[in-house]
């Protein structure tokens, strides 16, 4: 392997100094990191490892009635966190969907938030790749990408951005708490990943140094715990990054749709917000028809990027799922097969 | 040699030749202690590590390697390619047998494949070798990949799979067809899938003058062993290979890959030990796959169901340099009664590592047609799937006209159809649902694999401590070798298991043939079983002959060898202990070799197969399109069954490979570059644990006395066959919805709800 120097910063401040040298990442669990360097296609000179700083790993409940989530904790511990599932359930039932047990126990949420496109030709180092190399071209663009985006991708890039936990968080307005070289600043998740453009090298809204310290939601994304859900569709029944998945959540007042909350996963370089599905849902009774036309308006703008027709169908298909499981109540316990279409198979006892 | 402990037993108990005792691995604590040394833990003095730069292109020449740069990585030791390397014997483009593959060893720059070797960096740690080959910055000039089913000219070859004629008729197939009351005319894909097993190929070769001392897994320690002798010119004798365990093989690990002989060439190179193992994309060329297939069945039946006509073609792909051709259509020969029967295959030449054998190579591709078709010709006569196979179930072999040896196939379907539940099932499709609303679709499969036979010895011992010892070079890739042929060794030699040093894994033991084609407990059983009874023979002339003892003159009555003692056969109250014989002879021990091989004459009058019968059930979502196995049974007729529990475990894991080959694998090619875009764990899909539903599998009593004297069939590789068909076949029972490209897709069932 190449070699690379390691440092343990001792602060916040320490790590944001010695991150913000160019050919320096931040190293957390490393479940993705590590990969990318033994593969070559991650070569920095230098891990600063952010694994020992101080009171990252707690999830605190804050005043406002909203929830703070320290950039440390585990995938496993924070879905595991019997209040946070109770109050975001939809955002425990994705953590348990994604990866392994294994992989839950050590990935952290910041990890999570910052993973990288699991696009073929990304980690192929000898094809060409936008994201790794700003204007070498996209190999996947005319290559095999049955699973690459339908949303928000362009000529330079079209691949997904694979994280299950990020759809969820999106649809409930999450906060990202960011220590920076200018001290700390905050932005909404929904801002953080960048679509391709013509720069799809800039994954993030990140400057070099940027630290996730947290991850906050808002109070009122916990009044949708009692119609929440999240549902994945994959090639295999666990272990498997999304085809597509949806985060779905209600309010429901009077016998209509208050407020809803979509997001998409799986269909672009970020997980997708899907506003217009949630603005003709507003204030109508939550029947099939209702949510066909969100599902309608969802995809609206979606289109093949190559032998992934299918994904857009398939899509509108998971936000009536959602949408129709998420009004149906969320279960009092979190599936055996979380997010998954076989959730409700009796004698299920993986993950 | 790793000490095994051995299982405590009941001294009546026979182990595995007669009734088979389901006794648990006795390597079982080893592994779960990480104590059984795999080739790659294995560190002699001074090892040095090697790592392989491969091929990014799949066609073309290497033009350039910084060899310069890789060197001066710190830690680098030396750098070998095709101008830096020590001398082979002989020209590794030479296939001196059949056996012989040929294999990329620095020869040239010329690139076959992507994943092909093209130079190897030895250094002090994994690091450095790993660094300095990708230091080496290889340039390329680059030639049009040949990519996929209809790359280039299509060629009929000369024989597929080992030996097999390329074309196989019975009856006329056309007067047959036109004769037909219905017809189906079908077209099936299957993808390349590569062997994936979990211990990647290793080797760690230690040179000490012009003796070379060899750690690799291997299916076949006499063909590597010869194949090293050839291309180092060196004498057998001069050659010591350990292959204790193998973290699984599937015929990958079978004939001697390009890869370990750089390590022995690296060991070379450098006067040092030498460790290389390959990455796990490395596994995607270099070691071999399964080839993909395309392929055509014609099916005709007359107005009861009855078949008038079967024809099977199959396409598949060879690499541009060699010839391995999956018999995929040979799957027709032996499983339904038509009298009328034509097979054939053609094939085209791309840029590819050479297919090679992968478990039930010809069978499971075959199969998943041939089970497909048949479901499909069983609709078109409205006729429930079961009842159509027993309408055209073959008493004789359809291809030869042969009888069987033995077929207990119809007690396989009854059972298992029983065990299922499958009386209960609509003809039509799409009937049935869960309490959820998921489709529910029930489908079957015929299974079959040939009992086939190797060549083998064994050297059996007796010792005047009461002891025993069986010595054979058999190999363990994870079926329960350790245990299987301890069992036989035990029963042949009269003795209890703990009693017995069971001896296998190394060059230096009696060939045990390859461990491959679900022959080993077959064969090796054979051989020990002949070697057993030969040393028993040499005990008792020594006790018969000798008025001293009490087996004096029962020559010609006979003895029985039981619980380490010598009996009378008419008399079981007057024997000895073989202590006592063996003291009394004054001799230490008295050993005797032993042969297994086929036997031609029962082979040119009898058909020899394996037969069984897999239902499953599968689950879909009606809107979504995710497909889940929610059950399978299959019941297997093996003849004897030496130990029920690896045994099932050996069908349960077949089925698995099947439910995995008709809904996960595939090796995703680039159709312009001939590269495999998902060479990896993560992305090559294969069942996890919540893929796999509860699974039964019954073995069903059958007794060969013609394949062996044992009467073992093998049950390494036909849990495959039928089941991949039985799964496929459910998904359309469950939607209606006839998937014919492999593996089903979600997008194929993407249907109007």
């Amino acid at each position: 392997m190449k070699q690379f120097d390691y440092v343990r910063p001792a602060t916040v401040a320490e790590a944001v100094a010695a991150a913000a040298q160019p050919g320096a990442v931040y190293l957390a669990a490393g479940t993705n990191l590590l990969d990318l360097m033994k593969g070559g296609v991650s070569r920095p000179d230098r891990l600063v490892d952010v694994t020992h700083l101080d009171g990252l790993d707690r999830i605190e409940r804050l005043a406002d009635g909203g929830v703070r989530i320290g950039v440390l904790v585990s995938n496993a511990d924070l879905a595991h966190d019997a209040d946070f599932a109770k109050s975001y359930p939809a955002v425990a039932e994705a953590l348990l969907s994604g990866a392994s047990a294994q992989l839950r126990n050590a990935a952290t949420v910041g990890g999570n938030l910052l993973q990288r496109t699991r696009c073929a030709y990304f980690y192929d180092t000898a094809s060409r790749c936008n994201k790794r190399e700003a204007g070498s071209g996209c190999d996947a663009r005319d290559g095999e990408n049955r699973t690459h985006a339908v949303l928000g991708w362009s000529e330079n890039c079209i691949a997904t951005h694979p994280s299950d936990f990020c759809v969820p968080l999106v649809a409930l307005d999450a906060i990202v708490e960011i220590e920076g070289r200018n001290g700390r600043r905050e932005i909404a998740l929904d801002e953080l990943h960048r679509l391709p453009g013509d720069t799809p090298e800039r994954e993030t809204a990140f400057e070099p140094g940027d630290l996730v310290v947290a991850v906050r939601l808002p109070a009122a994304a916990r009044g949708f715990a009692a119609r929440a859900r999240y549902l994945k569709v994959r090639d295999r029944t666990s272990y498997a990054f999304a085809v597509v998945s949806a985060a779905a959540a209600l309010r429901i007042e009077n016998g209509k749709i208050a407020e809803a909350r979509l997001a998409l996963g799986g269909v672009a370089a970020k997980p997708w917000r899907a506003r217009a599905a949630e603005d003709v849902l507003r204030n109508v009774a939550p029947t099939v028809d209702a949510f066909q036309e969100a599902a309608r308006r969802a995809l609206a703008d979606a289109k093949p990027s190559g032998d992934n027709a299918f994904k857009i169908e398939l899509a509108r298909r998971i936000v009536v799922r959602a949408l129709s499981l998420a009004v149906a109540g969320t279960p009092a316990r979190i599936p055996a097969l979380p997010a998954s279409p076989f959730a409700s198979t009796s004698g299920a006892i993986h993950a | 040699m790793p000490e095994l402990n051995l299982t405590s037993a009941p001294a009546h108990l026979r182990h595995g030749s007669n009734i088979g005792q389901p006794l648990t691995r006795r390597d079982g604590v080893l592994k779960v202690k990480g104590q059984a040394t795999y080739a790659a833990d294995n560190h002699p003095p001074g090892m040095l590590f090697a790592v392989m730069a491969v091929a990014s292109i799949s066609r073309g020449h290497v033009t350039s390697l910084d060899v310069a740069a890789a060197r001066r990585h710190p830690g680098v030791v030396d750098v070998m390619t095709s101008d830096h390397k020590p001398r082979l014997a002989i020209d590794p483009e030479i296939k001196t047998n059949p056996f012989v593959f040929r294999m990329e060893v620095l020869q040239s720059n010329e690139v076959r494949y992507a994943n092909q070797p093209i130079a190897v960096v030895i250094a002090e740690t994994l690091e450095a070798a790993t660094e300095g080959a990708a230091l080496l910055a290889p340039r390329y000039e680059t030639l049009p990949a040949l990519v996929g089913l209809d790359a280039g000219d299509s060629f009929v070859p000369p024989v597929v799979g080992v030996g097999n004629p390329t074309e196989n008729h019975r009856g006329d197939v056309e007067a047959g067809l036109a004769s037909a009351e219905k017809r189906i005319d079908a077209v099936y894909e299957t993808p390349p899938q590569y062997h994936n097993a979990m211990e990647p190929h290793a080797i760690v070769a230690a040179w000490d003058g012009d003796n070379l001392s060899v750690d690799m897994p291997t299916q076949g320690l006499m063909l590597s062993l010869a194949r090293i002798a050839e291309l180092f010119g060196i004498a057998h004798d001069k050659i010591h290979i350990r292959s204790p365990f193998l973290g699984g093989g599937f015929g990958s690990k079978g004939l001697m890959a390009g890869p370990p002989v750089l390590g022995i060439m690296a060991a070379k190179l450098v006067g040092r030990p030498v460790k290389l193992v390959l990455r796990r994309e490395q596994m995607y060329g270099p070691v071999g796959h399964r080839a993909p297939t395309r392929q055509r069945l014609r099916i005709g039946t007359d107005g009861d169901g009855r078949l008038t006509a079967l024809d099977h073609h199959a396409r598949t792909v060879s690499s541009t340099f060699d010839d391995f051709y999956e018999p995929a259509a040979d799957a027709s020969h032996t499983l339904y009664a038509a009298p009328a029967i034509r097979t054939s295959h053609d094939a085209v030449r791309v840029s590819t590592g050479t297919p090679l054998f992968m478990r039930a190579p010809g069978e499971a591709t075959g199969s998943i047609a041939l089970e497909s078709a048949i479901d499909e010709m069983a609709w078109a006569c409205g006729i429930d799937p079961l009842a159509f196979r027993l309408k055209n179930y073959a008493e004789v072999e359809p291809i030869t006209g042969k009888p069987f040896s033995s077929k207990a196939l119809r007690a396989c379907y009854e059972q298992g159809a029983a065990r299922f539940g499958w009386a209960k099932r609509p003809l039509q499709p799409r009937q049935m649902r869960d309490d959820a609303g998921l489709l529910v679709g029930w489908g079957m499969g015929t299974a079959t694999f040939p009992a086939l036979m190797f060549q083998a010895e064994a050297r059996a011992v007796l010792r005047r401590d009461g002891s025993g010892a069986m010595e054979i070079g058999a190999h363990d890739m994870g079926q329960g070798a350790w245990t299987a042929l301890a069992q036989i060794a035990a029963d042949e030699l009269g003795l209890d298991i703990d009693r017995v040093e069971f001896k296998a894994g190394s060059s230096d033991l009696p060939d045990a043939g390859i461990a491959g084609g679900s022959a080993h407990t077959a064969t090796a059983g054979a051989a020990i079983h002949s070697a057993g009874a030969a040393v028993i023979a040499k005990l008792a002339d020594l006790a018969t002959s000798d008025e001293r003892s009490p087996l004096f003159g029962a020559g010609n009555a006979g003895v029985i060898a039981r619980d380490g003692r010598l009996i009378r056969r008419d008399d079981e109250s007057r024997g000895e202990s073989y202590a006592e014989i063996l003291a009394r002879a004054g001799v230490a021990e008295v050993e005797a070799r032993g042969t297994g091989a086929p036997n031609p004459a029962a082979m040119e009058e009898y058909a020899m197969h394996a037969h069984g019968a897999v239902f499953a059930e599968v689950k879909v979502d009606p809107e979504l399109g995710q497909v889940r196995v929610t059950r399978m049974v299959g019941a297997f007729a093996a003849g004897r069954i030496v130990n029920p529990r690896m045994v099932q475990s050996q069908l349960f894991g077949g089925m698995i490979w099947g439910l995995s080959f008709a809904l996960h694998e595939e090796a995703i090619t680039d159709r312009r570059t001939g590269r495999i875009m998902n060479a990896n764990l993560g992305e090559y899909h294969i069942p996890v644990n919540a893929d796999v539903p509860p699974l039964d599998v019954i073995t069903v009593e059958e007794h060969d006395p013609h394949v062996n004297a044992l009467g073992i069939k093998g049950v390494g590789e036909i849990g495959v066959t039928g089941s991949a068909g039985a799964v496929a076949n459910a998904v359309w029972h469950a939607t209606g919805v006839r998937v014919r490209r492999f593996p089903i897709r979600i997008e194929e069932l993407l249907t109007q709800p």
